[in-house]
């Protein structure tokens, strides 16, 4: 009777979990991205450049969020900072995946050993946050966008080994990779043909958070000056550029943040809705 | 019983989902006392009929009708949760059929059957409750009650915690008790013992129960009246004996036929249902096949006959079935150890014997059947026979081939001449793949188109349509996955097939089908079968011969029906009983 007292009912809809939190973060990355899209080839104004003419005015109808201390308008840093935003996103979680997912797989389809071996040095690598990592790439390598995206790759692939390894351990264990084992397949088959599509769900997950991780990681590293170099535009710097009039046109704070919050949350929210929908255990018994 | 108030009173009841109806307006009374057996298979709506009655249907489905509890004034499916809950676990109660999920693993379960009686207040104090709550425990015979109540779930056995979980449903004494599956779970000999102590409580108490079940023999164990469920509706509602000897509606008779292992027609095959619904659209429903079954019969008799032994007590390790010339599969001496994992922080992890000192033959063109409950070894057994697993110590031939100690690359001939049929239809089928290449994988430097040709004979062979071909698992029902995993295991020609448990997850109508089509294809390839399975009625239809292994060891062997008629090893006697057939099921209830 334990069971009825204590579990509680599943109340989303059979078959459609996590719709709600899907579209929204869809929602919310479609914005950027039309963001990101449109000022490829059109921004109302030039956002690269100095405009004596235009300095700190208020959000009105020709600057619709107003312009910086360098008279450039907000709402065309804003719509180009998308670009980097994305671009660090993109490659960061490209590298971790490229890294950590073949180093994971390896790991959990050779229980003992080698992978106690690898997992350990999987959890010191852990250990090490990315954003210090960056840091330190920073100092050695010199501060710019290659060396932030880089950085950020190597310091979340080792999430991205802990999820496949796991994923692995249970793909293994299905009769199906037996049945393949049985009539004499390889590994680097068995990895490819079974585990990789079968824990490719978890890992879209996986992909979805880091993104919005990234996203936040690359606006830190640019707010310490370590991240995108001027002049093109970066979430993180207009808000170090905006720091300095913060109480002269707190506005200038407002805007960048609202921009990077939403990318996150995007991220975050996509993330959510696809774990509930690939999660087995979210599903409805029948 | 007419002139009292039923204890459950179900009138019309439907269930839908907004798609579908699920259960068809079913209607059934159930007396004080009465025990009542709700029978039917995967998807007829058995359990949705219990969780209506308990108020635990998911909410994305809409119940309509009316259910009445004795003494109870409201409808059950329209009262609130707060009622209900005063109802559930102390007027009526469930036994669920995973008792490790059902119960809470972080509390020791005295604590967790006196928590039943302090949050329906039937008993006042903590102290008394736990006083009570072992007096429970003794009553369903767990030893040493005392002890019992406190250790946690998983330091108890399966039968254990079921026990357990029927002391939780029995503490607040309901008026009814819903069993769904309570001993499917189990292994036979402890379901036995599981059942008989449920019919005993029921009985004692006068509690009325509804057993859900798939497998007739526990309803003939347990009940006196039984339901049949057939998509939905109640078919068929009578007296266990009469519906066993004499059923009446064409799918309750067909139903008890299949369950019949030991009853064939006359072309030496199971009785299968072959009624147009149960078979579904992209499968023959019953395979034409060329096959003259006693002329093949004739060909692939075994040459060689067992002798029936058994292991005394203290007695030396005896070779089974051994077989003169060359043998398909020779193993001898075989253990296997394991290291649990845990143990102490300082205490090596304690080492667990798989098997111990097995050995044994099995002749080319056999039919070899392994029977043992879980964790006998019986898997293991068959992980090292396919060389998915290795030794710790002892020889295993087979095909000539010396499997211990082999390298991959040496097993490359092997691999194609032993194939696995593995128990359970979903796990086996890579989801993401198609048919067609979950079927052509085990074939090795082939054409592609060559590949589709042959994946096109061999479904045809297991009675599949091509157009499956580029469908996803997911697709098929339970019967027609185990043909797909069929035809893989068969698509290389192997001279040797090891199934694991193949039937066990199917429904009993399937079930027969699966089982024709494995003994005409071991006629038609000439497979030596090793057929592993806890089920001693399946493997006595299928094997010719059978090993009986418990704790790591064969324990007797010998031709089947001879092993079955006079069962030499006390676990084996133990076994046979545990599993009647039909007709020792219809003579215990008429007697």
């Amino acid at each position: 009777m334990t069971a009825i007292k204590y579990e509680t009912r599943a109340r989303r809809p059979a078959g459609h979990g996590g719709g709600t939190t899907l579209w929204a973060g869809l929602v919310l990355i479609g914005l950027v991205l039309l963001a990101a899209v449109v000022s490829v080839f059109w921004t109302p104004f030039d956002p690269e450049g100095v405009f004596s003419d235009s300095i700190l005015l208020p959000p009105g109808a020709k600057h619709l969020l107003g312009t910086d201390s360098f008279g450039r308008d907000v709402f065309s840093s804003i719509l180009r900072g998308a670009q980097i935003s994305l671009l660090v996103g993109t490659v960061a979680v490209g590298i971790a995946a490229v890294l950590g997912v073949p180093f994971g797989i390896v790991a959990g389809m050779n229980p003992g050993r080698l992978d106690q071996f690898m997992m350990r040095g999987n959890d010191i690598s852990l250990a090490f946050p990315a954003l210090l990592l960056a840091i330190i790439f920073g100092a050695i390598f010199g501060a710019g966008t290659v060396t932030a995206m880089v950085a950020l790759g190597i310091g979340t692939a080792p999430a991205f080994a802990l999820i496949a390894r796991s994923g692995t351990m249970q793909i293994m264990s299905r009769e199906y990779v037996q049945a393949a084992r049985a009539s004499g397949k390889s590994g680097l088959f068995i990895g490819l043909r079974h585990v990789l599509p079968n824990i490719s769900g978890m890992l879209i997950v996986q992909a979805s958070v880091s993104f919005g991780i990234a996203v936040l990681a690359e606006a830190a590293l640019s707010y310490l000056g370590l991240g995108t170099p001027p002049p093109t535009p970066s979430w993180g710097r207009m808000l170090q550029d905006a720091q300095g009039y913060l109480f002269i046109e707190p506005l200038l704070i407002v805007w960048p943040g609202i921009a990077i919050a939403v990318a996150v949350l995007g991220f975050n929210l996509l993330g959510d809705g696809l774990r509930d929908r690939f999660d087995p255990k979210m599903q409805v018994k029948r | 019983m007419t002139d009292s108030t039923p204890t459950l009173s179900v009138t019309d009841l439907r269930v839908g989902s907004p798609f579908t109806e699920l259960l068809h307006g079913i209607s059934f009374d159930i007396a004080a006392g009465e025990r009542v057996g709700l029978i039917g298979e995967s998807g007829s709506g058995k359990s949705l009929t219990a969780t209506s009655v308990m108020g635990l249907l998911p909410e994305t489905l809409t119940a309509t009708g009316t259910i009445r509890l004795n003494g109870v004034d409201a409808d059950l499916l329209s009262a609130g949760e707060r009622r209900l809950n005063s109802l559930r676990g102390n007027t009526m109660a469930m036994v669920f059929q995973e008792p490790m999920t059902a119960l809470n693993p972080l509390m020791r379960v005295g604590a967790q059957v006196a928590e039943i009686m302090t949050v329906h207040h039937t008993e006042r104090g903590r102290r008394q409750a736990r006083q009570r709550a072992v007096e429970l425990l003794a009553q369903v015979k767990l030893p040493n009650p005392a002890e019992a109540a406190l250790a946690f779930p998983h330091q108890l056995s399966g039968g254990q915690r079921q026990r357990v979980m029927l002391a939780m449903a029995m503490a607040n004494d309901p008026q009814l008790l819903l069993c769904d599956e309570p001993t499917t779970a189990l292994d036979v000999t402890v379901q036995a013992e599981v059942l008989k102590l449920i019919g005993n409580l029921v009985t004692d108490r006068g509690t009325a129960l509804l057993l859900i079940t798939h497998d007739i023999a526990v309803v003939a164990e347990v009940c006196q009246r039984v339901l049949v469920m057939y998509q939905g509706d109640i078919v068929e509602d009578g007296p266990v004996g009469r519906v066993l000897t004499a059923p009446q509606h064409p799918y309750t008779q067909k139903l008890i036929a299949a369950s019949d292992l030991s009853s064939v027609d006359d072309r030496g095959r199971l009785h299968t249902m072959s009624m147009p619904v149960v078979s579904t659209p992209g499968a023959a429903p019953s395979s034409p096949r060329p096959i003259q079954a006693d002329a093949t019969a004739a060909l692939t008799a075994p040459p060689h006959r067992a002798a029936h032994q058994c292991l005394e007590p203290d007695g030396p390790p005896i070779i089974f079935n051994e077989a003169t010339g060359a043998p398909a599969i020779s193993v001898r001496g075989l253990s296997r150890q394991y290291r649990r994992r845990g143990g102490g922080l300082f205490t090596p992890a304690p080492v667990v014997h798989g098997l111990r000192e097995v050995s044994f033959d099995v002749a080319e063109g056999q039919r070899f059947g392994i029977v043992g409950e879980s964790g006998s070894g019986k898997s293991t057994l068959m992980r090292i026979l396919c060389a998915l697993d290795q030794p710790t110590s002892g020889t295993v031939d087979v095909l000539g081939q010396s499997v211990d100690g082999a390298s991959e690359r040496q097993l490359r001939e092997f691999r194609s001449e032993v194939q696995i049929v593995f128990q359970d239809p979903m796990g086996s089928l890579d989801p993401r793949m198609r048919v067609r290449d979950i079927v052509a994988e085990p074939l090795r430097q082939v054409s592609r188109a060559e590949a589709l040709v042959r994946v096109e004979a061999q479904l045809a062979a297991v009675g599949l349509d091509a157009d499956v071909m580029h469908r996803h698992p997911h697709q098929f029902s339970g019967g027609q996955r185990q043909r797909i995993s069929i035809a893989r295991a068969l698509i290389t020609r192997p001279r040797v097939l090891v199934a694991d448990e193949a039937v066990s997850a199917l429904d009993v109508s399937v079930r027969a089908q699966v089982l024709n089509l494995l003994a005409d294809l071991v006629d038609e390839y000439r497979l030596t079968l090793v057929f592993v399975s806890h089920d001693l009625g399946v493997i006595r239809h299928l094997c010719d011969t059978v090993a009986v292994i418990s704790d790591g060891r064969i324990v007797e062997c010998g031709p089947t029906a001879s092993v079955y008629d006079r069962p030499l090893h006390p676990y084996t006697q133990q076994l046979v009983t545990a599993t009647p057939s039909m007709d020792e099921l219809a003579r215990r209830i008429t007697s």
